[in-house]
């Protein structure tokens, strides 16, 4: 096979895979912020249980997120070596500032997260809670920083030319400032809040469909119900900003999301459809001109359509930048809809009393997951065939010393570990969700020995 | 030029990226040792104390790696493409050591079926032998160099990268781990853990001495141009003086328990062995033996004058807090492994 194809099937597999992890470690840092702050606050139990359980879960989300995290570092230096002496100027010191600035905050305050529950002050643990919020917030504003500078490039001019050429920086705040990182970074913060606060809904759904947990499930339910209303309602006006900021520095992405073709049409706005390549056409269910209006204002404005752009400098694979796009808007509408029908039943108070309705919520992870997913498959399918937007062809950007036997041993390699490590991931989250929440006694009850029957020390089986 | 405080900006990035080199080798050194060793322990208590002991911190030091792969990426672009498209086989083996190994610390403590934890011991152990091996197998090829191209692509094949040299650099990384590793361990455990790692630990300083001798010689026979440095600048004997004092230091201080001092001796012998190689390899990042002129030096490496000050602007502001956060972490766990509910 192709060595371009190995190498952006791999890139696309791994970092599809990490994916689902930091943004859940985002997601979920902000509940246990909630939760901790609820605790210090009211001094309630019920809190300390909850956000003690939810730790636990964090701390399996993030061990993987950071294992298959540094294999994206290095993957740009062995598989894409032309696009990272290209880019090394201005990518490479996003890196590495996520790195010194946001990774290491993280990091360093996981330990006191996880196992300095009884070795601090409680007002110290918060304050590293916080932390690790934090720094998983400035991890996602530095990568993101970094991918918007390939789809919307500043700040920056060319050296040299053909195997030489590179682009330099000429303005810091210009590159970190371009275009389109202000509104992606808000996109992807949202997003990834909602994968969090979706797993808090889905795990205390559940609980309360199994009777189980109960007085500690109800709260926290409510909670993440109020959470994910408020970002699913932001989401959808951020969204709209990215559209936008799309509309007007990448409208050959913008065309291949809708499906349009035909620059000096009206375009519409498809609910459900399909692309014909071939034919150069969109069927299915739309809204005549509805992407006229969002883009311009008005339904009769023309948008420039894919036919404008030579065919080499068209996305390959429209279809599929279209039915991603439209995963992710038709999820998106579902977690606005199932956040407003929960706070109506709460409001009417009948918000537990429909299980049918608590399986939904159950399965309702599933949603921002895909969301995500499709979303960041929009931005990178759409992007191409170039890697930095207008400037670098994704087909210049591969290593020249790696060949395609190398890319397929790695490939299998990581298809193999991820397998097992998915596989392992969701046995061991089902596992702590199954065991739940802890009481674990308060420090007095402890150390006169009233808990001997402690049930996670005896869980983990501790002996002399 | 661009100057700060007399030395260039391509001399500054390289002495940052060193550091924060040496920074990963010494703080994941420890922890890398610790799980090599780990199936010298055999009893499920034994091992957990041990898991313990690195598991608040292990994380925080592999952000150096992180940190290394960024400088070098920001600082060095052109070295950064050439050197990981070259260890393409060897890193990615690498790479997946990394992910068995932080998820095996993850997942063994989370159920406590005897073959569950045992079959996790072992993956932790082996993925912590595969990566000591390997970085110190592409460290070996980097000190000796590369076959590179006209256009600063390596043009060798994989086979190579397993010569002598390189395969005792490899080992000896391991052994220096293991030393480092033990060591550490003893300040963390007590009673008969205690004394079983004392053990442990004079068996794997000799391992080290051993190995560590081999490669000199070997080196000083067949690879005499390594030398170079050494014998043409006199006063800088005093640097593998003082690493070999800092080595011997190491056997006597744990003689008389007192762990920390050997704990700081087999740091600083890192150190001093990073700075041998650093200076050996000044000015080179890759050097290319059969065509001089392909090899990727501090300078036709290098990122723009502008990059090179925003780089070491973020050194300056990021350094000092990376310090702040993580003494207080390390303050925070300080003393011997005590297991709680939230442990491993």
């Amino acid at each position: 096979m192709d060595v371009e194809i190995l190498a952006r099937v791999q890139f696309a597999f791994t970092i599809g895979f990490h994916y689902i992890y930091p943004p859940l470690s985002i997601g979920l840092g902000l509940m246990l912020v909630i939760l901790e702050g609820l605790y210090l606050r009211t001094g309630q139990r019920i809190y300390e249980m909850a956000v003690r359980f939810w730790i636990r879960i964090f701390a399996l989300i993030f061990g993987i997120g950071v294992a298959t995290g540094i294999i994206m570092e290095f993957e740009f230096g062995t598989n894409w070596a032309t696009y990272s002496k290209y880019v090394g100027d201005i990518f490479g010191s996003a890196l590495a500032a996520e790195g010194i600035f946001a990774f290491a905050l993280e990091s360093g305050f996981l330990g006191i997260l996880i196992f300095g529950w009884n070795r601090v002050g409680p007002r110290i643990h918060f304050f590293s809670t916080i932390m690790v919020f934090l720094g998983s917030m400035f991890s996602a504003v530095w990568i993101v920083v970094a991918n918007s500078w390939q789809q919307t490039p500043a700040g920056y001019h060319i050296v040299g030319e053909g195997l030489n050429a590179r682009a330099e920086i000429t303005d810091f705040w210009a590159m970190v400032f371009n275009p389109s990182s202000v509104d992606r970074i808000l996109h992807v913060w949202t997003g990834a809040i909602l994968a969090g606060a979706f797993l808090v809904l889905s795990v205390n759904a559940w609980y309360l469909l199994h009777r189980k947990h109960v007085e500690i499930a109800r709260p926290t339910f409510k909670i993440s119900l109020l959470v994910v209303t408020v970002f699913s309602l932001l989401q959808l006006f951020i969204g709209d900003r990215s559209a936008e900021v799309v509309a007007h520095y990448q409208p050959a992405k913008l065309a291949a999301m809708e499906g349009h073709f035909d620059s000096s049409a009206i375009a519409d706005m498809y609910i459900l459809g399909y692309v014909d390549k071939k034919a150069e056409k969109t069927n299915g269910l739309k809204i005549p001109g509805g992407l006229s209006f969002l883009t311009y204002g008005s339904f009769k404005t023309p948008v420039t359509g894919l036919r404008a752009f030579k065919p080499e400098d068209r996305p390959s694979q429209v279809n599929s930048v279209f039915q991603f796009y439209h995963l992710m808007v038709a999820s998106g509408v579902a977690m606005i809809f199932l956040s407003l029908l929960g706070c109506w039943l709460w409001w009417r108070k009948k918000l537990f009393n429909y299980r049918w309705l608590l399986w939904v919520y159950a399965l309702s992870v599933l949603l921002p997951q895909i969301a995500n997913q499709a979303g960041w498959f929009t931005a990178e399918m759409g992007r191409q065939p170039w890697v930095v937007y207008g400037m670098l062809r994704t087909s210049d950007a591969l290593s020249r010393a790696v060949t395609a036997n190398q890319i397929v041993f790695s490939l299998i390699l990581f298809t193999i570990v991820y397998i097992v490590l998915f596989t392992l991931f969701l046995f061991l989250l089902n596992r702590k969700i199954q065991h739940g929440p802890v009481d674990y006694g308060t420090k007095e009850e402890i150390e006169s020995g009233q808990r001997r029957d402690n049930p996670l020390l005896e869980h983990h089986g501790v002996q002399g | 030029m661009h100057h700060f405080l007399g030395l260039d900006y391509n001399v500054w990035w390289f002495l940052v990226f060193g550091a924060v080199i040496s920074g990963y080798a010494i703080l994941d050194g420890f922890d890398l040792g610790a799980g090599s060793l780990h199936l010298f322990l055999k009893k499920e208590s034994s091992r957990r104390i041990a898991m313990n002991a690195i598991g608040p911190i292990w994380d925080g030091n592999e952000v150096w790696l992180v940190i290394g792969g960024g400088a070098l990426f920001a600082g060095f672009p052109v070295a950064y493409a050439a050197i990981f498209s070259a260890f393409y086989v060897p890193f990615m083996i690498f790479l997946v050591g990394l992910i068995f190994r932080a998820v095996s610390i993850e997942f063994r403590s989370k159920e406590p079926w005897l073959w569950w934890r045992k079959a996790w011991d072992i993956v932790y152990c082996v993925a912590s032998i595969v990566i000591s091996l390997s970085l110190g197998l592409m460290l070996g090829n980097v000190v000796e160099g590369l076959p590179l191209n006209g256009n600063k692509e390596f043009s060798g094949d994989l086979l190579s990268f397993f010569n002598p040299f390189a395969v005792m650099v490899a080992i000896t990384t391991l052994a220096l781990f293991m030393m480092h590793g033990a060591i550490f361990l003893t300040m963390k455990t007590e009673n008969r853990l205690f004394v079983k790692l004392h053990v442990l630990a004079n068996n794997f300083i000799v391992f080290f001495v051993v190995s560590f001798t081999i490669t000199t010689v070997y080196t000083l026979l067949y690879i005499p141009h390594l030398g170079d440095f050494f014998r043409s600048r006199p006063q800088y004997f005093a640097i593998p003086l003082l690493m070999i004092l800092a080595i011997a230091n190491i056997p006597r201080q744990v003689k008389v328990g007192k762990y920390r001092f050997a704990f700081i001796s087999s740091t600083i012998t890192i150190s001093l062995l990073l700075i041998m190689v650093a200076l050996e390899v000044f000015p080179y990042l890759l050097y290319s033996p059969q065509h001089p002129e392909n090899s990727i030096t501090i300078y036709n490496a290098a990122s723009s004058i502008r990059t090179m000050k925003i780089l070491l602007v973020m050194a300056l502001v990021g350094t000092p807090l990376v310090g702040i956060y993580t003494s207080f972490v390390f303050w925070t766990f300080k003393g011997k492994v005590k297991l709680d509910e939230m442990s491993y």
